[in-house]
């Protein structure tokens, strides 16, 4: 089984600190790091060619930087990364992102199975995934949650909804966008790292893809950043502290009041 | 003038709420171009009654395209069906709910129609003179808010987060079109089948749509401890959810967890108990109307985010918030 996983690098925000005077984050020193939904789409991918062999295969549009992140996804259990960058890229939307990675996949060449996550944790769109899924006219199952058979043809999954888990069956080719419950992604152990220190990652740029100008970067994406606000996240709120039994009583009727007041209750 | 489109969702043929949620923001955008508001619904055994709802709350037009192969959502087929649709009617915008069809069928449509799609937006306005669809959205965990726009592509699309406009009441003065179509057999894909479904144990909770989300963390210390923020979040009609460390230790399960690697909530009140706020769990409630936190610890990040907070120990708060509801109930007092 061939599978293929773009994943990204986005900032490390786990130990990120809050300014308390401006309410905002704080991004000095801030590192990049493999986005964390994206580990869930390579744990399961490494499980699958576990069982049923083949080769996993990592896939990023971006800067050389970004050799790191296809580096770690090695390090796990990945067989080869490739890294998709062009000055051309820089600025693309996600309609633009899906079009470049959708021409890198086709020139791969033969796949069973794409597995992406469900979205990444900077953009948080969530667009990407199945755009990939349109330009390959391939089928597509979001928010997969579990994957119960795989037969030579199909592949049955669980994807999870509103109401529940939906079952469906799809034919493979498919992408699956997976979420956190599809898997418990491992550490990369001390062969991976040295296997990912060796390996070579190739680039592929917009003439190696022979990409059409107008679908890539900036100027091939239809959508338009106006204006970026960075909104005030701390809200001020009233604070009360509740100790012994009168004080918890005097903070439980501070809540009433609150909710009564915004007619809560 | 194109109209402005929204597209509608049904589960066994009833309306789900975000359909209602959606008109009201396209009304306001309608309104303010001076064009009409249509309603575009996909699924199979839809009353009548059903479709007008959705005129009396907003739409003045309502495309129903009826069949049993659309009952389920499958997006290969929706989404040939609503490119199909765009191509033919050319609305001048088209917004969703990012919800699990509207978040999977629309990144699939942009491609199809070549335009451009912003996901989650919680605001939606109209450039005046130009009448490009302003959409913002948060960003990078809610620290930043981009407004987006699709300036040279049609239609102009978005996602739009649940519960982040109120339904509009219903008006029975209001009149509109239905119009049925037919589902036209090539737009059918035939080649993913639903084979089944599956429901969680206990009851199965929609966290994203709930009003009222009550949620705990490592500080209720143990699964048993939940039944007190159970009891919390009936007095609400409220939903449970939980922080990532809840739903690892296994106290609930993963569909209630609320964050970055769970679901975003933006209810008119999110209730954090022993939760003490990492900037995953807080880019997962910023968009709450009103947050109230109840922690031990006075200097956790999740009193920065409240509009209310008890500094106290959990197991005394508790039993005494739940029976001071119980007798507010009771007494209306």
């Amino acid at each position: 089984m061939n599978i293929i996983i773009p994943i990204k690098q986005v900032p490390e925000t786990s130990n990120v600190k809050m300014d308390k005077e401006t309410g905002t984050m704080i991004r000095d020193g801030v590192v990049s790091v493999i986005n964390p939904l994206d580990l869930y789409a390579i744990e399961a991918g490494i499980q699958l060619k576990e069982q049923f062999g083949g080769k996993v295969t990592v896939l990023t549009m971006g800067p050389q930087a970004a050799t790191k992140a296809l580096k770690e996804a090695i390090a796990m259990g990945c067989d080869e990364g490739i890294l998709v960058s062009d000055r051309k890229f820089a600025g693309a939307d996600t309609w633009a992102t899906s079009y470049t990675l959708s021409e890198a996949i086709k020139h791969i060449g033969e796949y069973d199975l794409v597995l992406a996550g469900e979205r990444a944790t900077d953009g948080d769109t969530g667009q990407v995934g199945p755009g990939i899924a349109a330009w390959l006219d391939i089928p597509l199952a979001t928010y997969v949650s579990k994957i119960d058979e795989v037969t030579s043809n199909n592949i049955t999954v669980e994807r999870l909804v509103e109401e529940g888990y939906q079952i469906l069956e799809l034919p493979l080719p498919a992408l699956l966008t997976v979420v956190k419950e599809i898997s418990n992604p491992r550490l990369p152990t001390l062969r991976g790292k040295k296997k990912a220190r060796v390996s070579e990652v190739p680039i592929m740029s917009a003439a190696d893809l022979q990409l059409d100008d107008a679908r890539i970067g900036l100027k091939g994406s239809p959508t338009k950043v106006v204006k970026i606000g960075y909104p005030k996240v701390t809200r001020g709120g009233k604070i009360v502290t509740a100790v012994g039994e009168e004080g918890t009583n005097e903070a439980v009727e501070g809540l009433i009041k609150f909710l009564e007041s915004k007619e809560l209750i | 003038m194109s109209y402005v489109w929204t597209i509608a969702e049904q589960s066994k043929g009833k309306l789900r709420d975000v359909s209602f949620e959606l008109l009201s923001r396209g009304r306001k955008l309608a309104d303010t171009m001076d064009t009409k508001l249509c309603s575009v619904l996909m699924g199979s055994h839809v009353s009548d009654e059903t479709l007008q709802e959705l005129i009396y709350r907003g739409a003045d037009e309502v495309y129903f395209i009826e069949d049993p192969r659309l009952e389920n959502f499958i997006v290969e087929t929706y989404s040939k069906v609503l490119s199909d649709l765009i191509k033919q009617y050319k609305p001048h915008s088209v917004l969703a709910a990012a919800t699990s069809s509207g978040r999977t069928l629309m990144p699939y449509v942009a491609i199809q129609v070549k335009t451009g799609l912003t996901a989650d937006c919680t605001e939606l306005d109209i450039e005046e003179g130009t009448n490009h669809l302003l959409q913002t959205r948060p960003a990078i965990g809610g620290n930043i808010m981009a407004t987006i726009k699709t300036p040279d592509h049609r239609p102009q699309m978005a996602t739009v987060r649940p519960k982040s406009s109120r339904s509009l009441p219903i008006d029975k003065a209001r009149v509109g079109k239905i119009i049925r179509l037919q589902l036209k057999d090539e737009l059918v894909d035939p080649r993913v089948k639903v084979v089944g479904f599956r429901k969680d144990a206990e009851e199965f909770v929609n966290i994203e749509e709930a009003e009222v989300v009550v949620s705990g963390g490592k500080g209720m210390k143990k699964q048993d401890n939940f039944v007190m923020l159970r009891d919390l979040a009936k007095h609400f009609d409220g939903v449970l959810g939980a922080s990532r460390d809840a739903v690892d230790r296994g106290w609930l399960s993963y569909p209630h967890q609320v964050g970055l690697s769970g679901k975003t909530v933006s209810p008119k009140l999110y209730i954090a108990a022993g939760i003490s706020g990492s900037i995953q769990h807080l880019a997962g409630i910023k968009t709450s109307e009103y947050i109230v936190a109840i922690n031990q610890d006075p200097d956790a990040n999740i009193f920065q985010l409240a509009d209310f907070g008890i500094v106290g120990n959990l197991f005394e708060v508790l039993p005494k918030l739940n029976a001071r509801l119980e007798s507010y109930k009771k007494e209306g007092k």
